[in-house]
């Protein structure tokens, strides 16, 4: 995969398939420690110490239309061939959090890329569930939170065409601004 | 600047649009493989391309959804395609630039597009 935001949209399909309805996602850039933090965090059914360590091996997976199974493999790879690492805390029945640390400026170390299109594909295919998204780029951040949205909205679904629009320019609009300056 | 102002105008309009829609329709199902392989092989942008493509048409009766691997890894961007009363149609190797065609003749004029077809790609 060429972006980290890839990546995010992988690592938070195992929450959903977890059965999650809250996902938390935040990306932390610091630039004076040179690292990029991606954390996902989920209340979905958890994983216990067996499952963990399983979800580390690419040869084993839960799906049975094939039998390999990469996402975390390759987070992983991904992750270390920076001189990074990625960490996994889970409790079956509470939840996931997987932390993954990038050095920034490392010759290997991939493109943030599109976050933006990321939440999208959540919002836009999984409305029912709640997507928290912190991004910080050192003393700048903001929070999107789509229970803001959904309260606001009441009986109109968050992925009616037209407020998806709206969400996906208001989502470009803070990321140009984090940018910027 | 976008504000939450702007929301509550667009939940009123969509608000107005449901009371006046009937929901005897059934609707089509846009569904694109996510799973690793399919975001490896850039099933994002096709998600994506087909929900703006449905908005910009106002389409109505068309739901874009998600799944996950379905064992032709090979074949991603896999997208099927399933109108009520129709049989599925599998596009395979799907890129954002096919989007328009197959919303346009499949969803919009009934003909699926059958040279983006898994069928056909798989000859």
């Amino acid at each position: 995969m060429r972006e980290l935001s890839l990546y995010i949209l992988d690592i938070a399909q195992n929450s959903l398939a977890a059965g999650a309805c809250e996902i938390k996602i935040s990306v932390v850039e610091d630039t004076n420690n040179d690292r990029l933090t991606i954390k996902i965090a989920d209340n979905g059914s958890g994983m216990t110490q067996t499952q963990k360590r399983q979800a580390a091996d690419p040869f084993y997976t839960t799906r049975t239309t094939r039998k390999v199974g990469l996402g975390i493999p390759l987070l992983r790879m991904a992750a270390e061939q920076t001189g990074g690492r990625v960490e996994i805390i889970s409790k079956p029945g509470k939840g996931t959090t997987l932390t993954a640390e990038f050095v920034r400026s490392h010759i290997d170390c991939l493109p943030l890329g599109d976050v933006v299109s990321t939440l999208m594909v959540l919002i836009r295919t999984r409305p029912d569930v709640d997507i928290y998204y912190k991004r910080v780029l050192d003393s700048r951040s903001y929070v999107v939170d789509t229970r803001k949205f959904k309260e606001i909205l009441g009986d109109v679904p968050l992925n009616n065409p037209d407020v998806s629009v709206w969400v996906e320019s208001y989502l470009r609009e803070h990321e140009i601004q984090l940018a910027g300056h | 600047m976008k504000t939450l102002a702007e929301l509550e105008a667009i939940r009123d309009k969509a608000r107005e649009k449901m009371n006046i829609r009937n929901n005897n329709s059934e609707a089509i199902r846009v569904v694109v493989g996510m799973a690793t392989c399919g975001i490896a092989a850039g099933a994002r942008p096709v998600l994506n391309a087909f929900a703006e493509e449905v908005a910009k048409r106002r389409l109505e009766n068309v739901v874009v959804n998600q799944t996950g691997c379905i064992g032709m890894c090979q074949f991603e961007p896999i997208v099927e395609v399933l109108v009520p009363g129709h049989e599925k149609v599998t596009y395979a190797k799907v890129t954002p630039d096919k989007v328009a065609r197959i919303v346009v003749d499949h969803i919009v004029n009934g003909n699926p597009v059958m040279e983006y077809t898994i069928g056909h790609i798989m000859k």
